[in-house]
């Protein structure tokens, strides 16, 4: 694989992404210091808001310890050239909570679906839009269609007003392969001004493959999280990675050794779990469910006497979506019906 | 016996399922149904039904209001053109029952404030179907003890969402919270709703989360939110506790399932069979109001 002299901008999610794995704990201090960290090492862009996107604070995903207006205010002053993204999912969030991170100065806004649903961003891309914000359709669970179906709906999007769109693999399931025909076609199909970017999770230990596939393919955003803080085996580790395209000779404008002490010296350290391929992890990627399943999964175990592993791949067997995190203790409790009236 | 008659204005798939309900009904009549589309296959069905149709919109209807002796029409159109088909049909003397999330009216949950409702108001809304199969659970809550906050997160099948909804689809979030407090009785609401592709459709799930002020009474509220569900399968036989109420500090938790009837929307539907079976049965308390008032 040649990628000499490619141009690609890292996109970290530490902040929105890893907020999943430490259940929307994230302290001020500590977003601060990671952000200041990849702001010295080069990062360009960094995500900031609650695991589930702007107005995720919920009963249903997780309370945050601080609101995104707190998180989004004590980040973005302290950054010297990094610009901040934030993160919208319609139905949960909604343009109020758009221009409430465009006053915060967030400049970079993902408006993400479920890979079939692209129409319920409409009003939302639009509205981005029209503030002149750098506007990205996000196109989640993207193993779940075809590039060809995936292409109709990325075009909705770019018809809306979106400047980038990502194929986004939130449950790590996908291969190299299922990586290049996508970001190819939609290369191919969508305007040659329209970037193309790609989210990947370490699920099935693929993410670094997958990523590079995806800019051979065309792709020139990549998302990625310093130790790979992010739901279930977490996201590309951005440290890793950028050390790959190190090697391959790739223009990514990171400090190597600063983006590898943040992770060691700053991430690491405040993990709650190691982020690693664990058996239900593996089962995420292995079965296609939405990464941020995990912890929930996991303590349903506890709660209802299922196993994690189980109950994911009850939740994968149902074709469940994003955001359905109240399936899992619904599911878990069925099946702890089921299994105690086979008992009986 | 003499019934009240009512107008349909939307021919699309709402209207078309309301009309189904509304032929069963003992105090209402349906007698026209206005569309914009004059090849419109719910206006073909409603002629085929006997039903008088119009294909000029509202204009159409209104000149015939009175020697039909409309009283009550139902809007299943947009919230854009709400407000011009209320306040046309309004200064006629008819009531109008609003399906779409425009909310110029008071929100109507039948088992919770169908009763409260002044008989004389020109305009009630019946909030959004992830309202209409969530927010008597949070009221069967907050009629035990205070709620402080109530959240409610909706997922319907992708093939029961329309483009109207698609397109505003914060429109749905804004009403439902909204309506979360004003009528499920929360002090704070939230609301999400979360559309599934899947193949065959999904039914529609719904989860309610309260967290009550104080300690859950847990006796007490199990009991509430058991009777609120039988009244809901009076008009909503489909509507099922999956799991719950589930007890987690101050957090009550009900976990649900809504099929519809089937009458002309597939059972999936729930979340739209919720919303026109509440509308007739909304519609029905004031129609026989109005049949005790000129007996």
């Amino acid at each position: 694989m040649n990628l000499k002299d490619k141009k690609v901008t890292l996109h970290d999610m530490s902040l929105r992404d890893g907020m999943h794995a430490k259940q929307h704990q994230i302290s001020l201090d500590e977003m601060v210091a990671i952000a200041t960290g990849l702001d010295e090492a080069g990062i360009p862009l960094i995500e900031v808001t609650h695991g589930d996107g702007l107005g995720g604070t919920s009963l249903n995903y997780g309370f945050p310890a601080h609101s995104d207006e707190e998180y989004l205010s004590a980040v973005i002053p302290k950054l010297k050239q990094a610009k901040v993204s934030a993160l919208l999912i319609p139905g949960i969030g909604t343009v109020d909570h758009l221009k409430m991170a465009y006053d915060h100065g967030v400049t970079t806004i993902r408006v993400a679906t479920h890979c079939t649903e692209a129409d319920v961003s409409e009003q939302h891309i639009k509205a981005a839009k029209a503030m002149g914000l750098d506007t990205v359709g996000f196109l989640m669970m993207a193993h779940m269609i075809s590039a060809e179906e995936l292409v109709v709906q990325a075009k909705l999007m770019e018809s809306y007003g979106a400047n980038c769109i990502y194929c986004t693999d939130s449950a790590g399931y996908m291969l190299p392969e299922h990586v290049t025909e996508r970001i190819a076609l939609l290369r191919s199909e969508l305007k040659p001004e329209t970037e193309i970017g790609f989210h990947g999770h370490h699920n099935l230990g693929m993410s670094i493959s997958n990523s590079l596939a995806a800019m051979e393919a065309g792709a020139t955003r990549i998302d990625g999280s310093v130790a790979g803080l992010g739901a279930g085996a977490g996201n590309t580790p951005l440290e890793v990675f950028t050390a790959v395209l190190d090697r391959m000779d790739v223009d990514h404008g990171i400090d190597l050794y600063k983006i590898m002490d943040v992770a060691e010296d700053i991430v690491t350290p405040m993990m709650d779990q190691p982020i690693r391929i664990d058996r239900d992890a593996l089962t995420l990627g292995y079965a296609g469910v939405y990464s941020s399943f995990l912890l929930f999964a996991q303590r349903a175990e506890k709660k209802y006497g299922v196993p994690a592993r189980d109950i994911l791949l009850e939740l994968g067997r149902q074709k469940t979506v994003g955001g359905q995190e109240d399936m899992i203790d619904d599911t878990a409790m069925t099946m702890a019906k089921a299994l105690k009236a086979n008992k009986a | 016996m003499k019934k009240i008659k009512c107008a349909l204005i939307g021919s699309g798939n709402i209207g078309t399922d309301l009309l189904y309900k509304l032929q069963r009904s003992e105090i209402l009549e349906p007698v026209w149904m206005v569309g914009i589309d004059p090849d419109s296959e719910g206006l073909a069905r409603a002629r085929e039904m006997g039903i008088k149709t119009t294909a000029d919109g509202i204009d159409g209807l209104i000149p015939h209001i009175e020697a039909d002796e409309v009283k009550i029409a139902f809007d299943a159109t947009s919230a854009y053109v709400h407000a011009d088909n209320s306040a046309k049909v309004n200064a006629k003397g008819v009531l109008m029952i609003d399906l779409t999330p425009a909310a110029i009216g008071p929100y109507c949950v039948p088992p919770v404030n169908l009763d409260q409702l002044d008989s004389d108001i020109p305009n009630v809304n019946m909030v959004t179907c992830g309202g209409q199969a969530t927010i008597p659970m949070v009221a069967a809550v907050s009629r035990v003890q205070p709620v402080e906050y109530g959240e409610i997160v909706a997922t319907v099948s992708s093939k029961s969402v329309g483009p109207g909804t698609r397109q505003n689809i914060d429109e749905f979030t804004r009403t439902t919270s909204g309506a979360v407090e004003q009528i499920g009785g929360a002090k704070r609401g939230k609301a999400i709703i979360i559309i599934n592709p899947a193949e065959p459709p999904l039914l529609m799930r719904d989860t309610i989360h309260c967290l009550t002020e104080s300690e859950p009474d847990q006796a007490a509220i199990t009991e509430s939110v058991h009777q609120m569900i039988s009244e809901v399968q009076k008009y909503v036989p489909g509507y099922k506790l999956k799991n719950g109420p589930v007890f987690d500090g101050r957090k009550v938790s009900i976990f649900l399932e809504v099929e519809g009837l089937g009458d002309y929307l597939p059972k999936y539907a729930g979340n739209l069979d919720i919303m026109t079976a509440s509308a007739a049965r909304t519609a029905e308390m004031f129609g026989q109001q109005m049949l005790d008032g000129q007996s």
